[in-house]
Order: structure tokens, then C-alpha cells, then sequence
């Protein structure tokens, strides 16, 4: 067997105070917290690293939705009956949840979607199609995820909206220079996702920011990435609109959010029409309803908004601050250890960067890679990450990404430097 | 589910891998098309030169994983010198034997493209070796473009 790791024993383990941050979270006591993980796949332990896709789902989340089917299910803001208030009660205290969460102003603010897809698809559609005309410009990252790139081009291809795409360097940081200069009179939005999912990279939001709105221009953040890692403060990073998704922060898939400024989305035209958008219908006119409900056309996902918002309550019971130090001490952790794999390159290596190990092999392609770990028991994701882009910008055509959470122990990844051992044995 | 790994990477299939056979273009193809994986981005151009209702000369050209590169090299093999006819009872043959388990296959018509059999235990592979075979069917077709999906 080929030996593949230069650096001896257990990086970050050896009192020097590189395992800095490992303590402050027992993952041993979480994981109780986590039925899914207590299971053998292919034979082996489950090792759960594909938490940039979706993250698993404490057990009280899963109560929070089946005691809502089980006891309270009738539709929200609709009866005048016991069922359907305690439903109306449960929906709305997850939008509360979601408010102070992200210490947004006003629970108004928060509008149900069904995740990012959806509240950038919202802004895009709404706002875009309100303000943009012929020659403006949007501005957008290198390293975004399709879904906030697509909405923008269809727009584009509908109004005559530019695109304009802020490059990033080899470290996968972006080039704020360049960010700096494509500000000008014809950006109408700024549309920039906080943490990359096919790199990692944080960005620096609230400077950003400031540059944008030097120039009054409006600043959209993708969230998706970075909410279920670290303390996201709509206040404090000064965004207008930010948007997430409930199943990749321990929450159910179908729901999510999007907050914007009051004062933006009082003025944007619905995004859907039908029931609770509105006020009054005549067949002439309508009056629309007012915030959040202006855009949550139609029966909602009430078990889902249910579910979100016990997702919010079980990660402030943790703590994100305490969250985000052991996810980082965990990364360092996984860098040094992959790094250390002749043959192995990391891609995405900002200096601001959260828990996702993403690598490319020149010996083995990405996807027999994830079939030989998933033998393994391991759970990684290969591909190009809807960020075709960034895999270009590095010329390859997909990686491997391991993505942590604080559930993953230095366990998990000593699990999958051995799996990589086994790689490189059979492709040599 | 998961067999074990060395009936799916047997060494031979490793071998094509790294060194694809007819792993080029043709001058003057009469048929030819891409094929697309969207899910994982394997992408392969497939050229043939056909004539008198024979596969002349077969090459291709992409990227993807082993089994995808492995699968269609072991395809231009197979396929170099047959008549459209033989081509076709091989795409049925070989889509037999990734799609249908306990099958009765025909062993003398899949020859070497016996080795891809192990592939039916990971479903999640079965669109990477078929995807050159995919691409042949749309070029011998007439269509230019082929996809998994």
C-alpha cells in the first residue's frame, strides 16, 4: 500500500494549541441529538460530510413537524377554529424564530420561500422587473451557485441587463479592486453569496456593502452557505435582502427565507398572486395584503415554517459563535490532514473560509473517488456543485467536497484520509 | 448494496482508463456526436467513419470518470468493424446487462464489455457507463447531441 500521508500521526492534537476550539462542543453528546447518524452504510459507520448539500435533522425538528400533523394540523390565517389558531400561532412563532435569528428589525420582514432558489428568484423577478431597464447592470461573483446566476440572465435576456462578474484569485478570495471599479451608475443590485459552497470562501459582506451603498445601490446576500455556521446579523452585515434555505441548517427542505428592508419590499409587486397575497378581490380590481403575506401566495408549507423555526431554537440552544469556533477548529484540523495526501490539491483555500474541504486528484476522477468512499461508509459529494464557473476558473471539471458540521468529529475525517488511502491504492 | 470495489474497478478496466483505446479524433467522421452527463459533467465526443454499412473507424474524445473513460474505449473496440445491425443488438445487449439483474446475456456478443457488468451494483454509475454508448445511439441516429438525463 502506497503511504500517502507526509505528515505523521494526528496534526492539531499535540497540546501546541492547533486543536484550539475543539472543546468548546462535545460532538459526542450532539449526536445523540441526530438518529440518522447512528447507522452503518455499506458495513461501515455512517460518516455524514456532505452538509453543504443538506444537513441531517435533530429529533426536534422531527417532532416539531409530526406533533404538528399528529396534534394542530388545519391551515394558517384562515379559521376562526382552535386547530387552525394553534396552526397560525406555531407558523408565525417560526417566522419570530427566524426574525431573531438574524436580528432582523421586524418579523414582517421575513418571508416564507420555499428556499435561496426561491428568494433570489423573489427579488430578482420583483424588484428586477420593477427597476431594471436596458443598459443596467447587476453585479455578481465569480463563485456563485447557479441559482444566482440564471435568475439574473434570464432577466437579462428579457430587460438587456449586463452582467457583471467580480473575478476571485487563486485562493478563491475576490478581487475587491476589481469589485470596486465595477460599481457605477448603472448598477441597479448587488448580488453576492456570503459563503461559497464550492470553495468556502467568506466574503467580505459588510464592506461590500458599504461600497454599494456609497453608490445607493441595493446589496443581495446568498446566506445558504453561511447560516448554519456562523452568527448571521442582517443589522450588522447592512444588507438589503438576505436569503437561506431551512434544510441546510438543520431544518426541513421545502422552506426558507428571505428578509429584505420594509421599505424595499413594500414597494415590490407580488412575485405569485392567488389566496393570502391579497386583501380584497373584485373582478376588477385587487388589493394586495400587506407584508410578509404580500408574497406568500397560497397555502404555505406550515409544517415546514414549524420545523424551521425549531431548527432556529435547537442551533441558539448551541450557540452559532460556539458553533462557528468548532466548525473552524475543525477545519484546520481537515486542512492539515488533507494537505498533507501527496497527490491531493486543495481547492479553495481563502484565508476567511468556512467548514468545506473541497479537492481534486489528478490520479482518481471525483466520481470514482465518491464511489470508493461511499464503500467506505463516507458521504461526500462530487461534482461540479452548481458552480460550473468556479470549476472552470480552476480548469477542472468537477471536485470532492467534504462539508462539515459540528456534529463531524476528527474521527470522521481521520475516516476519510484513510478512504483516500484506499483511492490511491486503487488507482495508484 | 455496494459489491465489493474490486469487481467494480478490475484492473483491466483501470488499465483503459489510463490508457484509452481509439482516444482520438478522425479526420473525416460521417457520423458524429456529443454526449453530456449533466449530473456529474462527464462529457464525450464520439466521431465515426461509416461506410457499406460498417463501422470503419471509431474515436473519441472527453472527459469523465474511469468508468465512463474505461466504458468508451471498450466501446470503439467493440464496435470497430461491425455492421449497424451488430452495433445496435450491442447497445441492447449492454444496456441489458447495466439495467437488468439475473438477465440471460449474450456472453459472445459482449465480449470484453463483460467487465462493465459489476457497475449494475452502484446504480449511481450506471448513467457514467453508458453515457458513450448513449452518444453512439444519437450519432448513428443522426442527432448530434446525447444526455443521461
Amino acid at each position: 500500500m502506497t503511504t500517502a500521508i507526509n505528515t505523521p500521526g494526528a496534526p492539531g492534537r499535540d497540546g501546541s494549541g492547533q486543536a484550539h476550539g475543539l472543546d468548546v462542543i462535545d460532538p459526542h453528546r450532539i449526536r445523540q441529538d441526530f438518529p440518522i447518524l447512528h447507522q452503518e452504510v455499506n458495513g461501515k459507520p455512517l460518516v455524514y460530510l456532505d452538509n453543504a448539500a443538506t444537513t441531517q435533522k435533530p429529533q426536534s425538528v422531527i417532532d416539531a413537524i409530526s406533533n404538528y400533523y399528529l396534534h394542530n394540523n388545519a391551515n394558517v390565517h384562515r379559521g376562526v377554529h382552535t386547530l387552525s389558531q394553534r396552526a397560525t400561532d406555531d407558523y408565525e412563532a417560526g417566522r419570530e424564530a427566524v426574525r431573531r435569528f438574524i436580528n432582523a428589525p421586524d418579523a414582517n420582514e421575513v418571508i416564507y420561500v420555499r428556499g435561496t432558489t426561491e428568494g433570489l428568484n423573489l427579488v430578482a423577478s420583483s424588484y428586477g422587473r420593477k427597476y431594471f431597464k436596458a443598459g443596467d447592470e447587476v453585479i455578481i461573483t465569480g463563485m456563485e451557485h447557479h441559482s444566482n446566476i440564471v435568475p439574473w440572465q434570464i432577466l437579462g435576456k428579457e430587460i438587456g441587463i449586463r452582467l457583471r462578474v467580480v473575478p476571485f484569485n487563486d485562493d478563491g478570495e475576490l478581487l475587491m479592486d476589481e469589485y470596486e471599479a465595477m460599481l457605477n451608475d448603472r448598477t441597479r443590485m448587488v448580488s453576492v453569496v456570503h459563503q461559497s459552497n464550492a470553495l468556502g470562501t467568506v466574503n467580505p459582506i459588510p464592506e461590500m456593502v458599504e461600497l454599494a451603498h456609497a453608490h445607493g445601490i441595493p446589496v443581495m446576500v446568498d446566506a445558504a452557505q453561511s447560516i448554519p455556521h456562523m452568527p448571521v446579523d442582517v443589522q450588522a452585515l447592512g444588507a438589503d435582502f438576505l436569503t437561506f434555505s431551512g434544510h441546510k441548517m438543520y431544518g426541513p427542505t421545502g422552506i426558507g427565507a428571505l428578509w429584505g428592508r420594509a421599505e424595499l419590499l413594500d414597494d415590490m409587486p407580488p412575485y405569485q398572486s392567488g389566496g393570502e397575497m391579497i386583501r380584497s378581490v373584485t373582478f376588477e380590481e385587487t388589493i394586495y395584503n400587506t407584508l410578509p403575506h404580500k408574497f406568500e401566495a397560497g397555502t404555505p408549507d406550515i409544517a415546514g415554517a414549524i420545523g424551521l423555526g425549531a431548527a432556529v431554537e435547537y442551533l441558539e440552544s448551541i450557540g452559532m459563535e460556539r458553533i462557528a469556533a468548532y466548525e473552524q477548529a475543525l477545519l484546520r484540523y481537515g486542512t492539515e490532514r488533507l494537505d498533507g495526501i501527496e497527490g491531493v490539491r486543495m481547492i479553495g483555500t481563502a484565508e476567511e473560509k468556512g467548514g468545506v474541504l473541497s479537492f481534486y486528484m489528478e490520479a482518481a476522477h471525483p466520481h470514482d473517488i465518491g464511489t470508493i468512499l461511499d464503500s467506505e461508509g463516507i458521504a461526500v459529494r462530487t461534482g461540479h456543485h452548481c458552480a460550473q464557473p468556479v470549476m472552470a476558473r480552476y480548469g477542472i471539471p468537477a471536485t470532492v467536497r467534504a462539508s462539515l458540521a459540528f456534529y463531524n468529529t476528527t474521527d470522521d475525517i481521520d475516516a476519510l484520509v484513510k478512504a483516500i488511502d484506499r483511492v490511491i491504492e486503487v488507482f495508484g | 448494496m455496494a459489491s465489493d470495489l474490486s469487481d467494480l474497478y478490475q484492473e483491466i478496466l483501470l488499465e483503459h482508463n489510463r490508457r484509452p483505446r481509439n482516444f482520438k479524433t478522425l479526420d473525416d467522421p460521417t457520423h458524429q456526436a456529443d454526449g453530456f452527463n449533466p449530473l456529474c459533467g462527464d462529457q464525450i465526443s464520439l466521431q465515426l467513419k461509416v461506410g457499406d454499412d460498417k463501422v470503419h473507424d471509431v474515436g473519441f474524445q472527453g472527459h469523465g470518470s474511469a468508468i465512463s473513460r474505461a466504458s468508451a474505449s471498450l466501446l470503439t473496440q467493440a464496435v470497430k468493424g461491425a455492421t449497424s445491425d451488430e452495433t445496435m443488438a450491442m447497445f441492447d445487449e449492454f444496456h441489458k446487462m447495466l439495467t437488468e439483474p439475473d438477465a440471460e446475456l449474450d456472453i459472445d456478443l459482449l465480449g470484453d464489455l463483460e467487465m462493465l457488468a459489476g457497475v449494475i451494483a452502484y446504480p449511481t454509475r450506471i448513467k457514467c457507463a453508458i453515457l458513450a454508448w448513449h452518444t453512439l445511439k444519437a450519432a448513428m441516429d443522426g442527432e448530434n447531441v446525447a444526455t443521461t438525463e
